[in-house]
């Protein structure tokens, strides 16, 4: 009898877990789609004839490969050298945002310092300003300090965008390397800033390679500061906005596809990262 | 050599005192052992002798040197910590070696030195492996080994077994005693764990507040406690304490009279006596047996004796009841007194 409820109940059990593993990837499935569909189709306007672009009913299938279109893209005035730019102020970005994000984190997760928990709010209170209102100001100060149309001041400004994320998952990441790791480091013939390099900084690696993802990302894609604080060292996406807004659609393809590439390979690259950071890779 | 001195030392967490001013010689060679109840301090005691923790006042030595104000790096100490420590990103080798890289042998002496120490804690087959794929008692050999490669004439332990499960904990317990017999190094050892204190301790030294309550041998410090709180820590069952009053060298309780200690009369005592130190039978103590609890090799009595309550060790062959009337006879030389208002023992009658 019992023996039946039982038999009953664990049926019941699994059936519930079936239904929830289901959602679970009907979900999984849906959102995959949400991104991956336009991505696909960016891609497949990017890489067909021109005419294909304005063919109805669309393929989704690859059936007129070309790669002309891009190439008349990436070969066009001004792409070239504003992809260069784009990578300048990225990496720029991601080197100014660590070297002054990662100490403010470690400081954040090993001190109790006066002020700690106000610096925390300002962190993040930073954030709440849209970069709209700042725009106008920034330009006018950029350009009596000489900075406008420089790819340092476009670097200034992205660093100054993501600094808030980094600091914070960087505290993040270094309250869980433990203290005595740093401190048996010590005891061993270390010094306070060697036991930082050789252990702390090591083992934070991941976290840094996940905010430096988000630097990377945040800087490729954006387009408002980068549009008005520069006039010829464009940065990509201001390009894409200022003298591409006129282009055929075709062409607009070629650069979005263009754009998110980056984005991609970056993120592919450093997944593994990012699982360890927020929870277990399976 | 490398005795280690605290002289007066002090530390202060914000309002906090943690150590109000700590005095303790560890001899040469010396296995001390810190112990007390979390919260006492003894860790903070350890960490400003591995100069992790700055101190406030006093002075604290190894060997000659005055040590107060140096780095950890520059006091030639090694600390085995409570979590182990073990760089998660270094291979085993690499954690053993650590220290001697730091100290810049010359590699032909860091390789053979690792191999002993890695011989010395069984831990060969390891030495390729990330901390990760290693149990918890492996780690800690880990962190062991790392500790007394180096040579340190001092060697620091902060609650070494405590993570470890209680079978691998007694075998662990055992090997660390026998590395000490190998290695010979001052040792000073942080426990709360009466057990472990006991066994390995070549003296002791109970911390409570932030202050020492005594420095001893084991025995003595089991024996002869020179506070209530220390027979209260120390033992499991702890020492039992039963109120009396001291007439002419008589000290007078709920229902019996024993002899006293001298020049104590009028002032309330305390009896101290251990639970296995009294005997089933003609004796001044009448009781009535409240639970009785076989446990193996002997039987724990909860005996009711006028107001007090008093445990007693009894023989495991016999059989107790609730209710049992019995009559109890405390060892005469195994009665420490206390004098009940500072809580400290009275001159010892031996």
């Amino acid at each position: 009898m019992s023996a039946v409820a039982d038999r009953a109940g664990r049926r019941s059990l699994g059936r519930q877990v079936l239904i929830d593993r289901t959602l679970l990837y009907t979900v999984a499935v849906i959102l995959a789609l949400w991104t991956l569909v336009p991505i696909y189709l960016i891609a497949l306007a990017a890489f067909s004839e021109r005419s294909a672009v304005f063919e109805y009913p669309k393929t989704v299938l690859p059936t007129r490969f070309s790669t002309e279109t891009m190439a008349f893209f990436v070969g066009s005035s001004g792409v070239l050298s504003s992809v260069k730019n784009s990578v300048i102020v990225a990496l720029g970005t991601i080197v100014v945002a660590l070297a002054l994000g990662a100490p403010a984190g470690y400081a954040l997760s090993r001190f109790r310092f006066p002020g700690r928990d106000g610096f925390q709010l300002a962190v993040l209170s930073s954030k709440m300003f849209p970069i709209a209102i700042l725009a106008i100001p920034l330009a006018v100060t950029f350009i009596d300090l000489g900075l406008y149309d420089k790819l340092l001041g476009v670097i200034i400004v992205h660093s100054a965008m993501v600094l808030p994320f980094v600091i914070i998952v960087t505290a993040g990441v270094f309250a869980s390397v433990s203290r005595e790791l740093e401190e048996a480091a010590q005891t061993l013939g270390t010094s306070r800033l060697g036991a930082f390099v050789r252990v702390a900084l090591p083992l934070a690696l991941p976290g840094m390679a996940a905010a430096a993802i988000f630097a990377f990302v945040t800087s490729w894609n954006e387009v408002f500061a980068a549009t008005i604080l520069t006039l010829r060292e464009r940065t990509l996406p201001a390009l894409v906005v200022a003298s591409l807004n006129q282009s055929p659609i075709y062409f607009k393809f070629a650069g979005g596809f263009f754009l998110i590439i980056p984005s991609l390979f970056f993120i592919w690259f450093m997944r593994k990262y990012l699982f360890n950071l927020w929870g277990p890779g399976r | 050599m490398a005795s280690v001195s605290f002289e007066s030392v002090r530390k202060v967490f914000g309002k906090t005192v943690a150590l109000p001013g700590v005095d303790l010689l560890v001899r040469d060679g010396e296995f001390m052992v810190l112990l007390g109840p979390s919260g006492c301090g003894k860790t903070t005691l350890l960490r400003c002798l591995a100069g992790l923790e700055r101190i406030d006042g006093g002075t604290v030595r190894i060997g000659d040197r005055e040590v107060s104000d140096l780095p950890p790096r520059d006091r030639n100490i090694a600390m085995v910590f409570q979590s182990y420590a073990v760089f998660p990103h270094m291979k085993v080798y690499d954690n053993i070696a650590f220290g001697l890289r730091m100290r810049k042998k010359p590699k032909p002496e860091i390789e053979r030195r690792v191999k002993e120490g890695a011989a010395l804690l069984q831990l060969e087959p390891f030495l390729d492996r990330y901390p990760a794929q290693l149990s918890g008692g492996q780690r800690q050999r880990v962190a062991v080994a790392r500790a007394i490669v180096t040579d340190s004439p001092v060697l620091l332990m902060d609650e070494p077994l405590s993570n470890l499960d209680a079978l691998l904990r007694l075998h662990a317990r055992a090997e660390l005693k026998r590395l000490h017999t190998d290695v010979k190094r001052t040792t000073v050892y942080v426990t709360h764990d009466q057990i472990e204190a006991l066994s390995m301790g070549d003296r002791i030294a109970v911390m409570k507040d932030g202050e020492i309550a005594q420095v001893d041998t084991p025995s003595i410090i089991y024996d002869r406690p020179a506070s209530v709180f220390v027979g209260a820590f120390i033992g499991s069952p702890p020492m039992n304490f039963m109120k009396a009053t001291a007439k002419n060298g008589t000290a007078v309780g709920d229902g019996w009279e024993v002899a006293g200690p001298p020049g104590m009369d009028g002032k309330p005592l305390l009896l101290g006596i251990r639970p296995e130190n009294i005997r089933i039978g003609e004796g001044p103590f009448r009781g009535r047996v409240v639970v009785s609890e076989p446990l193996g090799s002997h039987t724990l009595l909860t005996v009711r004796v006028g107001e007090d309550s008093l445990k007693v060790v009894a023989p495991a062959d016999d059989v107790f009841k609730p209710d049992q009337m019995l009559q109890l006879a405390p060892e005469p030389h195994k009665i420490r007194w206390m004098d009940e208002t500072t809580g400290r023992a009275v001159a010892a009658p031996h």
